[in-house]
């Protein structure tokens, strides 16, 4: 077998049956998956703790109208020498608050709750909710009453009328599809995140890769075997390949959720989550039903597939490839050229910077995807991997697509260039301190051999 | 016949000579001792064979034909610094390193078996090498460099970090491989091993090969002319003897035996010496003493240094 191949096959089999990367590879889904649940539930949710709340009503208002039949807080009307009792026992008694009414509520709408505990807002909400509710619907009842419009009631909740823009793309062929601006923005910042989070990781584990061969000397017998460029090359292509697996699982895991999580969560809402929201609604006196909640949801849905899957996944891969190889490169040859961890962090820090300060720019740009900072980082090479990415679910000019895919090509073949004499200069030197200058110094020996430390010539 | 050859192999990196005109020629089936000082020079021609470095002038052959790049899959080489990957599995990196050899796996597995059960470490496949002790990986270093079967072997200072009876049992393994036809190079500064093993030996100093031929010639031409008498009788008699002619280093007596070192100003003149003293006193013993390889180390980089 050919030895590149070899040395591929090894470092590939190496990292994907590592537990960490098994791990790694299914927790992100499912951390993304708990996410969206969260924040499903979390829009959704109802205070479920069963509550006994004794009430003391002056205005002789509320008295018994505050229940209602699924509500977990129970409310419990009572003269007020009893009410005053429970006050004055009420850590020992079976009540959560004491609710005071006073009798010009009507004029004033201030009430009362008292409690040994912090009340949690969620509940002074919910109580007060019902409070305004009632007397607001008891105001209209009279003043329906005295204009003697019966149906003044239903016309007038009729007025209300939410605005909500919705966005549009008008593609070349004249069709109108749904955009969103909010999910654009979403998808830019994780784009550029994640490849970030790919060059990184990926990049680091090459030179990791490197240094542990370095450092064991294992690397001395490995090249007596094969070439140091053929070591070089297999283990980038190699690591490269763990990285597309794990996109590729991660593809997969996504497509077969944008399959089967819409209709779950349609019928989710037809049950349980419909009938929270529901409850919720009910107090708004709001009738939003349970369809509208899905029509958002499709909505949704429909607008994250009207987003460019293609051209994202596309350029995802060749961002990364590229982006990796040119990093994965750099760091290699760092991690051959040093024999302990100070001088590699030392050297890695100038390298992997432009990518750090490429992640400050993520912002800016997912919220101007056309400004001027946007441009130039997804122009120069070294930016270019987060910050064209993050560019990319907004649709940029293809001219610009080009260019950066054009220079960022061109760099990275420098840089493997570059990283191929340090990397057969370093390999075998120990006992040195590694700085920028001399690595320089490398890579401008224009005759190698005259290198002092070089090793190999084919 | 040749089995190796080294033609006038130079190289320098920057301005530091490593190795300057450098040729060694080795015989096929022979244990070739490479010596020198540290920093002569050694482990560039090492590197040099092994095609990890190139030289800058000079050729080199394998069987009489130029050697190629293919041609280090034909090379075990067991570098002096030594080193495993740490958390991989013992059988699965040896299987490994004797693929980047060249070895199909079948083979690879096949070989290497036969070598655990020889060393009696068949239990340590699935262990990792950070398990093991400094000299337990050895033995698996040894068996890396040795498992497909190379024509041409090269030791670096491969006894360190062995205890005697793994040194010895090594000792025994090299010998063997050179029965079975294997070439080796053996570069070390233990001198007793080099008397022990090799059958021809280079000596390079300051880059430059100063001595060259079989290790017996070798310490033959290095000798001193020294002669170690052991005899009874009068000290004051031999000496007024040898006095004139021969220089004596060194006079021990015990109780009535005595023993002198006596140095002939001519060479092979033993029996010139000997002739002169049976009159005298009562010899018990007589020998040349030939010089141990650590003498010959000593003396020929000594006497290498007016000239540089």
């Amino acid at each position: 077998m050919n030895k590149t191949l070899l040395i591929l096959k090894q470092e590939y089999l190496k990292r994907v049956t590592r537990k960490s990367f098994i791990i790694l590879t299914l927790l992100v889904p499912l951390l993304f998956a708990g996410m969206f649940a969260l924040m499903i539930w979390l829009t959704v949710k109802t205070d479920k703790q069963e509550r006994l709340i004794a009430v003391y009503d002056a205005s002789t208002l509320f008295t018994g109208a505050l229940d209602d039949k699924d509500g977990f807080t129970k409310f419990h009307f009572m003269p007020l020498s009893e009410f005053e009792k429970a006050k004055s026992n009420l850590k020992e008694s079976e009540f959560y608050a004491l609710l005071y009414i006073p009798d010009n509520i009507y004029s004033t709408g201030n009430a009362q709750l008292i409690s040994e505990k912090q009340i949690p807002i969620e509940l002074t909400e919910q109580i007060e909710m019902k409070l305004s509710n009632l007397i607001e619907s008891d105001k209209r009842k009279i003043i329906i009453s005295e204009t003697g419009i019966p149906d003044l009631e239903d016309r007038l909740a009729s007025t209300r009328t939410p605005v909500k823009l919705h966005t549009l793309k008008v593609t070349e062929t004249g069709e109108t599809t749904k955009s969103s601006s909010e999910i654009a923005f979403i998808a830019s910042y994780s784009m550029g995140f994640l490849i970030y989070f790919f060059v990184f990781m990926y990049g680091s584990m090459v030179m990791r890769s490197v240094m542990e061969e370095k450092k064991s000397r294992i690397v001395e017998v490995i090249i007596s075997s094969v070439k140091p460029i053929q070591l070089m090359a297999g283990k980038i292509i190699g690591t490269a390949l763990v990285g597309l697996t794990q996109v590729a699982i991660w593809v997969v895991i996504g497509s077969v959720a944008m399959v089967l999580v819409p209709g779950l969560l349609i019928s989710e809402n037809a049950t349980g989550m419909g009938q929270s929201i529901m409850e919720n609604q009910q107090y708004l006196n709001n009738q939003t039903s349970q369809l509208a909640d899905q029509a958002i949801l499709t909505e949704t849905l429909e607008m994250i597939g009207n987003l460019n899957i293609g051209l994202i996944i596309f350029s995802f891969i060749f961002y990364f490839l590229a982006g990796y190889l040119l990093y994965s490169s750099l760091l290699g040859a760092v991690g051959a050229a040093v024999d302990n961890d100070e001088d590699s962090q030392q050297l890695v820090f100038p390298i992997t910077l432009p990518l750090i300060l490429s992640i400050m720019l993520l912002f800016p740009i997912a919220r101007n995807p056309e400004g001027p900072v946007a441009f130039w980082g997804s122009i120069i090479p070294f930016t270019s991997p987060v910050a064209m990415l993050a560019r990319i679910p907004y649709e940029i000019p293809v001219w610009e697509l080009l260019l950066s895919m054009f220079l960022l090509l061109i760099t990275t073949a420098g840089a493997i260039w570059i990283a191929a004499k340090i990397y057969k200069t370093g390999l075998l030197l120990y006992g040195k301190k590694i700085t920028l200058k001399e690595l320089i110094k490398w890579i401008r020996y224009n005759n190698l051999q005259k290198n002092p430390y070089y090793l190999y010539k084919f | 016949m040749d089995f190796f050859e080294a033609k006038n192999i130079t190289k320098v990196f920057a301005t530091t000579k490593a190795l300057t005109d450098v040729s060694i020629t080795v015989k096929k089936q022979s244990i070739f001792g490479l010596l020198g000082p540290n920093g002569a020079g050694k482990t560039t021609l090492i590197r040099i064979i092994n095609q990890i470095t190139a030289p800058d002038s000079g050729e080199i052959f394998l069987e009489g034909r130029k050697m190629k790049s293919s041609d280090v899959s034909l090379i075990g080489y067991l570098p002096e610094e030594r080193g495993l990957y740490q958390k991989m599995k013992i059988g699965e990196q040896a299987v490994y390193l004797a693929q980047l050899k060249g070895l199909s796996k079948h083979d690879a597995i096949a070989a290497l078996k036969k070598w655990f059960l020889k060393f009696e470490i068949m239990d340590w496949w699935n262990k990792k090498i950070e398990e093991l002790s400094k000299g337990m990986q050895q033995k698996v270093q040894f068996i890396t460099t040795v498992a497909h079967n190379p024509k041409l072997l090269i030791f670096d200072e491969p006894f360190s970090g062995f205890d005697p009876i793994n040194a010895t049992l090594l000792k025994k393994e090299i010998l063997n491989l050179r029965d079975k036809g294997a070439t080796i190079i053996f570069s070390t500064h233990n001198m007793a091993s080099v008397e022990e093993l090799c059958d021809h030996i280079a000596l390079i100093n300051k880059s430059v090969k100063i001595v060259d031929g079989p290790t017996n010639e070798i310490r033959e031409k290095y000798k001193s002319n020294l002669f170690e008498i052991t005899y009874k009788g009068e000290p004051g008699n031999l000496y007024s003897t040898l006095e004139e002619r021969y220089k004596i280093l060194n006079h021990i007596e015990e109780n009535t035996i005595n023993r002198v070192t006596v140095q002939n100003p001519e060479k092979d003149a033993g029996n010139q010496l000997l002739r002169e003293i049976i009159p005298v006193v009562d010899v018990i013993a007589f020998r040349e003493i030939i010089p141990g390889m650590n003498d010959v180390f000593i003396k020929a980089v000594q006497e290498d240094k007016p000239s540089n």
